[in-house]
């Protein structure tokens, strides 16, 4: 038992997470109790026993920290408390995320990969648009993303006559498929390059068109490349939209949670929506792993 | 079909003189509307086509289109609607900066042209997208609120150093700087000590990994709360979404030594501290650097998107979330521009001290 928990794969995460649960409790205690004292004076409670301050301390109504045990009640209330389709479950919150999230992912990969062949295959693209592709990734992209909501959501619903659920989709997308494409983009000019010139100088001499040498050999030595990019890019994308659902207007999603609770002071509420919008993202994650299993099962590629 | 020209460029030449040829006859038609300098370069356009049966020298290509940019630029405003001659005018000029861009690439493959002249491909490709967006919002009239043209958002710039000048100090030198010092340092220090037990490295490592997937930009409306208003909760923001990817690059970096490399510093008796700063450190130098170049837009990222929870009034992520509300958009984009450079100049700041420091790695020695 000893050797399974300080040297197998699991036996160290675990105590570490256990040890990472008794300290957040323990500061929960540290934040709240203060905050503990001036509820028990409002409300005319002069005696009080420690473990009744500390059960206290950590069922506030807005504490500063709540406890884990808090927010995964709160979670629980929010995911089963409400109809799916009420402005408090956080499932209808958690679907216009993912939603968004999805369209913007799924653009923001077709564009890094069609770059990249782009890129791969043309001289003259690498050359003008490598450099401009790397210094997009040190300008703060999130930084624009109330304005392209705002805006786009104005225009797509003023100027085009899109329904506005459409239009703040549409620009929720814009924003995570912007920060989507580039670990795409680099990760695939990358794979696309991992061929060695032994091999492909083997596909000259079986005399290959440049299609053939793209297909037979250039897009499956990428396929490792572009799912790992994947994963970093679909977290990027939940991050995206999140940010997009900042700016005041966006009724729906886990980003307007998240300021709405800030607004009002509702930290449970907060704490929930980080974690829906942790959660979601590792999900995505995995499903993406998945994928990728499925895929090099497909390719034959052994384990 | 024509000498010397891929099958690519031959198109984009025969598409380039097609369309400026287009552009000439148009203006015939419609009765010389546009100035003397745009139509005498659209009929030189036009003359290349005969590179269908002689070579010509690429260089007219990029004087063409560059030529046509200035020539596009000069001519406006329009009071109207921009005449038909002038969108083939720009569709004729990139064609001819991308046929001398792709040409000019090959050049510099063959060894024709000297190695300096490939930094003027991505120069021209920048300047092209700035002269395209100038043109198609003035010409195409492209209400402000919209898109702005670039000369506009510079127009901005000058007229408004003084707020800019003071949300940049609020939001960079304040909030960004002192919470990438202190994240990455901590990420650093806590690296070194978790790398001295396997257990904490094993335990850490994959929780690290996992957070670093997640939003945790998320976190932002709590330290604000915690934190006040002011730029400390902001910092303090910096200082989470910088750590883990300093921590996982680190640990990930002192493991890169070879065990080879390890056993001979054994074998000179070297303590734990000469091995960590003369062997495993410099060893780790190209993973840090890594985290540090990645965090350098976390931080400035983190910083604004926190801002927009809750600020003093001052700070780019208040301007922004603001001024987009008041529609003056040209001041947003001043301030994108402003956090823009700031986020290229700290990300290649830190790129050049890289290349000082690991100037030994081989992506650096271009081996």
């Amino acid at each position: 038992m000893r050797g399974w928990l300080t040297v197998s794969r699991f036996g160290p995460l675990l105590i570490v997470l256990l040890g990472l649960g008794i300290i957040w409790y323990l500061a929960a205690l540290w934040l709240n109790i203060p905050a503990q004292y001036g509820i028990y004076q409002r409300a005319d409670v002069t005696e009080w026993s420690t473990p009744q301050l500390i059960g206290d301390a950590w069922s506030q109504q807005k504490p500063k920290l709540p406890a884990p045990h808090q927010i995964i009640a709160e979670m629980w209330q929010e995911t089963t408390g409400y109809a799916l389709n009420d402005k408090k479950s956080l499932i209808f919150h958690g679907w216009i995320t993912l939603s968004a999230t999805l369209y913007g992912f799924v653009s923001g990969t077709l564009l890094g990969i069609g770059l990249a062949i782009a890129i791969v295959l043309n001289r003259a693209t690498n050359r003008s648009l490598m450099p401009w592709i790397i210094a997009s990734q040190a300008v703060p992209i999130l930084a624009i993303a109330p304005m392209i909501v705002v805006i786009g959501y104005n225009v797509m619903a003023g100027a085009l006559d899109l329904p506005t659920d459409a239009a703040r989709l549409v620009s929720k997308a814009v924003i995570s498929a912007y920060l989507a494409f580039f670990p795409v983009t680099v990760g695939m000019v990358k794979g696309l390059r991992s061929p060695e010139i032994i091999q492909l100088d083997l596909m000259r001499t079986y005399n290959a068109s440049a299609a053939q040498t793209f297909w037979k050999l250039r897009w499956p030595s990428a396929m490792p490349f572009l799912f790992t990019s994947m994963k970093v890019a679909i977290a990027a994308a939940v991050i995206g939209t999140v940010v997009g659902e900042l700016p005041t207007g966006a009724t729906g999603g886990i980003g307007a949670r998240l300021l709405s609770g800030s607004q009002f002071g509702q930290t449970l509420q907060i704490w929930a929506a980080l974690f829906a919008a942790s959660a979601l993202s590792a999900l995505l994650v995995i499903i993406v792993g998945v994928a990728e299993r499925l895929v090099f099962a497909r390719m034959g590629v052994k384990p | 079909m024509m000498p010397e020209l891929t099958r690519l460029q031959s198109l984009l030449a025969l598409l380039a003189g097609g369309i400026s040829l287009l552009a000439v006859l148009t203006e015939l038609v419609t009765g010389m509307t546009a100035p003397l300098p745009l139509l005498a370069v659209l009929v030189i356009g036009a003359v290349t086509l005969i590179r269908v049966r002689s070579s010509l020298n690429f260089w007219l290509d990029g004087l063409l289109s560059v030529l046509g940019a200035v020539l596009l630029l000069s001519v406006l405003p329009f009071d109207g609607a921009a005449p038909l001659s002038y969108w083939l005018a720009m569709a004729a000029a990139w064609l001819f900066g991308w046929l001398f861009a792709d040409q000019l690439a090959m050049a510099l493959h063959r060894r024709e042209v000297h190695g300096a002249f490939g930094v003027l491909i991505p120069l021209m490709f920048g300047a092209a997208l700035l002269v395209l967006w100038e043109a198609c919002t003035r010409a195409g009239h492209v209400p402000q609120v919209i898109l702005p043209a670039p000369s506009m958002i510079w127009a901005r710039l000058l007229q408004s150093p003084g707020t800019l000048f003071a949300d940049f100090v609020q939001t960079f030198v304040k909030a960004v700087l002192s919470g990438y010092v202190l994240g990455c340092g901590l990420g650093f220090a806590v690296a070194i000590l978790v790398d001295r037990s396997p257990f904490f490295k094993k335990g850490l490592l994959p929780l690290g990994n996992f957070i670093s997937a997640l939003p945790i930009i998320g976190i932002a409306p709590i330290l604000v709360l915690w934190f006040g208003y002011d730029w400390q909760s902001k910092a303090a923001v910096v200082v989470v979404l910088v750590f883990f990817p300093m921590l996982v690059n680190t640990v990930a970096g002192l493991n890169a030594a070879s065990a080879m490399e390890r056993d001979l510093m054994r074998t000179y008796a070297s303590s734990y501290w000469q091995t960590l700063f003369k062997l495993r450190l410099p060893a780790a130098a190209p993973f840090i650097f890594n985290a540090l170049k990645i965090n350098s837009t976390l931080a400035l990222i983190g910083a604004i998107v926190a801002e927009f929870f809750g600020t003093p009034i001052v700070g780019m992520g208040f301007r922004i979330s603001t001024e987009v509300g008041r529609l003056n958009v040209d001041m947003v984009w001043a301030e994108i521009a402003v956090a823009a450079v700031a986020g290229s100049a700290f990300y290649g700041l830190i790129a050049l001290i890289e290349r000082a420091i690991t100037f030994w790695h081989p992506s650096i020695r271009g081996g």
